[in-house]
């Protein structure tokens, strides 16, 4: 993306490296205190109504806790959306091989449980010449030995970071809602667990912590967002950020990054010179469910041989 | 005041046969809390519910019993509309039917929640409740509402009987007339609940509301048939016959209309065969050779053409035999239909297509079973609470 983004990045990564160091000292010195975090956390407010003092605070004490529970310094941070960005993703049905690294790339980075094991991404596999719109025909449990298999071809899904997002309207409790950058979010510490955005989700996209989420202590991925990728609680809801710590720091989700095609294109849906518009420009892309009028910014579209001719 | 020990009193008298039923009940209750602490320790995990599915047997128990609370203004509106006798001196009754099924509502929702200690956040003010926007949020509102107006009614009722006065229609006009437009709106949200969610083409349809509230008008009227011979078979409390025959009545024709709404549907789906049609058909006939479902809901069908046809005879429908077993009929086919049918096909295929069998598993039906027994415990004991002053008001009318 732009060279602004880059620079500020390394700035949040030397700041997150400090202050987790720090924090690393800290966890050693002070053992928590279980019942003054419960409470807190207990009356913590609702995100959006939190004071500047009071988000430090909060992810202060988060910060304690996981780098007790994880034995090594875990930092959150808060970072907000950029100013002039909304976030659009796109997928070029024709390259996806369907190897799922980007499924498995998704759940590193954003520390999804293992066991019972949740995965943000969902490869759908379709055969050729079926209907593409009935999905009821697909397959999201096939484990050949090689990809792509002959004769078949590979949707992958995801959050599509509705502009007019059902999930967010049936919320109870307002425990989601859509950032000015166009990420949906969750506030692990405000879900109630109803999972009634689950059933609102037209997209598969939304999934639910029927257990306490279970991430190998080596394998946490220790610098998260409020709104992302730190540790999630049993009995409640989480889905895909765009890796909102990444993006929201210039950098692409880690599913762009893994794809080893070249399938997964990300950008700034309001810079005209941003790859995501190129896709759209030059491309036929559509949109999964259309008629629901949910408004993804998740565009789909077959690159190959494709391109509108001048 | 002296009414209110009579009252208490009277919970802990009764014949050997009451004791053995409350033993049984606080045993089953017992050993639903410990199932429940053991959920709320490990998660929901525990239950056969899984990401596809994620609304199963507990949220098929509350949209039953929002049913039988809204079927309260059954016995409301003609009781105090028309001055039907027979009826009024029960509505007592169903209104403590109503207290007690929005209660096992209330419960049905927090064995559910992921986060129950956290319900607080869908309360306005201290919380955060999502208005206008959330179905559920309205959910919440108007079930709390309903429940609070009918303990007010309940409450205000049994003081009076308790001083020994009757209640005044000027004070008791209003709360029911409001419990009217309540008790349709408990139901309707409940339906919009589903109705509103354009994910599921099976619940994306109009005729729910229309279907949840005829549904409701049958069972919760059923069940009032059956709890009412039981009170009346315990106790010296009298409740004629004609009364109850006038509620059959009603049961008929909701009946009538819930299986027309429900022809209408079947229509529909079937005959344009669009993919949306998947739930029903999964449903019926089963997808892919999946078919957990197909014989309840045959069951559930059977059981309430059969109900609906020994309800269409005079004969049959006002013998308290057959009346009996027609209301047990549709109240097990409406449970099923409204429960089953409705939340868990709804899920299947899922959003991306995948068909993930549900059905409950032990702990879940344990834990139901709890709330069910529960359920009775308030009820029997809000009956033998009142049960005094009730008598004593019945003996100074006659
Ligand atoms: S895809 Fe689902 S979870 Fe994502 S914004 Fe849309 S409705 Fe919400
Ligand atoms: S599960 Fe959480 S995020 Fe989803 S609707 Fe319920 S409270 Fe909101």
């Amino acid at each position: 993306m732009n060279k602004k983004n880059k620079s500020g990045e390394k700035k949040i990564d030397r700041r997150t490296f400090l202050k987790g160091a720090a924090i690393g000292a800290a966890a050693v010195a002070l053992p928590l205190d279980k019942a003054d975090a419960f409470w807190e956390s207990f009356l913590q407010k609702h995100f959006t109504e939190l004071s500047e003092a009071d988000i430090a605070k909060v992810l202060k004490r988060l910060e304690n806790e996981y780098s007790q529970e994880y034995k090594k310094p875990v930092s959150v941070n808060a970072t907000k959306p950029q100013e002039n960005v909304i976030y659009g993703y796109g997928l070029d049905i024709a390259r996806c091989i369907g190897c799922r690294r980007c499924v498995h790339a998704c759940v590193t980075e954003n520390n999804q449980s293992r066991d019972p094991e949740i995965q943000w991404i969902t490869v759908l596999k379709m055969k050729k010449g079926e209907k593409l719109y009935d999905l009821e025909k697909s397959d999201r449990y096939y484990n050949p030995d090689l990809v792509p298999e002959p004769g078949y071809f590979y949707m992958p899904v995801q959050c599509q970071q509705c502009a007019d997002p059902p999930c967010v309207k049936a919320c109870p409790a307002t425990a989601t809602w859509k950032e000015k950058d166009g990420i949906v979010v969750v506030d692990y510490n405000w879900c109630i667990g109803c999972r009634y955005c689950m059933a609102a989700c037209p997209y598969g996209a939304r999934h639910f912590n029927w257990a306490k989420p279970n991430i190998p202590v080596e394998e946490l991925n220790a610098n998260t967002h409020y709104l992302g990728n730190r540790p999630r609680y049993k009995g409640v809801v989480e889905k895909c950020t765009f890796c909102i710590q990444r993006s929201r720091n210039g950098r692409y989700p880690a599913c762009v990054e893994a794809c080893p095609v070249g399938a997964r294109k990300f950008g700034n849906l309001l810079d005209p010179n941003s790859e995501i518009r190129y896709c759209i420009e030059n491309y036929r892309v559509f949109r999964l469910k259309e008629e629901l009028n949910t408004k993804p910014q998740f565009y789909y579209f077959f690159g190959v041989g494709n391109r509108r001719k001048p | 005041m002296i009414h209110f020990i009579k009252g208490i009193k009277h919970i802990f008298e009764g014949h050997t046969r009451y004791y053995i039923t409350m033993a049984v009940l606080f045993g089953i209750l017992a050993v639903a809390a410990l199932t429940y602490a053991n959920q709320y320790s490990k998660g929901l995990i525990l239950t056969a519910m899984r990401d596809q599915v994620s609304w199963g047997f507990y949220i098929a128990n509350f949209t039953f019993l929002v049913g039988v609370a809204a079927a309260a203004v059954i016995l409301v509106i003609p009781a105090y509309i028309y001055s039907f006798k027979p009826i009024k001196e029960i509505v007592l009754f169903g209104e403590m039917m109503a207290v007690v099924a929005v209660s096992m509502c209330i419960l049905f929702v927090a064995v559910d929640i992921g986060q129950p200690l956290r319900a607080w956040h869908t309360l306005p003010v201290i919380g955060k409740m999502n208005l206008p926007g959330s179905m559920m949020a309205w959910d919440v509102l108007v079930l709390n509402g309903y429940l609070a107006i009918n303990l007010l009614a309940l409450v205000y009722v049994l003081y009076q009987y308790a001083h020994n006065r009757d209640y005044n229609m000027k004070i008791l006009w209003p709360i029911v007339l409001i419990s009217i437009p309540f008790a349709i709106s408990i139901h309707t949200v409940t339906a919009f609940l589903y109705a509103s969610i354009k994910a599921r083409p099976m619940w994306n349809i109009a005729v729910v509301a229309p279907r949840f509230i005829a549904s409701a008008f049958c069972s919760g009227p059923a069940l009032m048939i059956l709890v009412f011979q039981l009170i009346r078979k315990n106790t010296d409390i009298k409740i004629e016959d004609k009364a109850l025959f006038k509620i059959a009545d009603v049961v008929t024709y909701a009946l009538a209309i819930n299986i027309f709404l429900l022809l209408t549907e079947i229509f529909t789906d079937f005959y344009s065969n669009t993919v949306h049609g998947a739930s029903m058909h999964y449903l019926f006939f089963g997808l892919d050779g999946k078919t957990n479902l197909v014989p309840w809901i045959w069951t559930a069908v059977a059981m309430n053409t059969v109900a609906f046809v020994m309800l269409l005879f005079p004969s049959l429908k006002n013998r308290f035999l057959t009346l009996n077993i027609a209301c047990a009929l549709l109240i097990v086919g409406v449970y099923i239909e409204k429960g089953l049918g409705l939340v868990v096909p709804g899920f299947i295929p899922d959003a991306l297509g995948d068909i993930y069998e549900y059905s409950p598993n032990i702990n879940e039906i344990v834990i139901a079973s709890g709330v069910w027994a529960l359920g009775a415990i308030m009820f029997i004991l809000l009956f033998k609470f009142a049960y005094p002053w009730f008598k004593k008001h019945q003996q100074a009318d006659h």
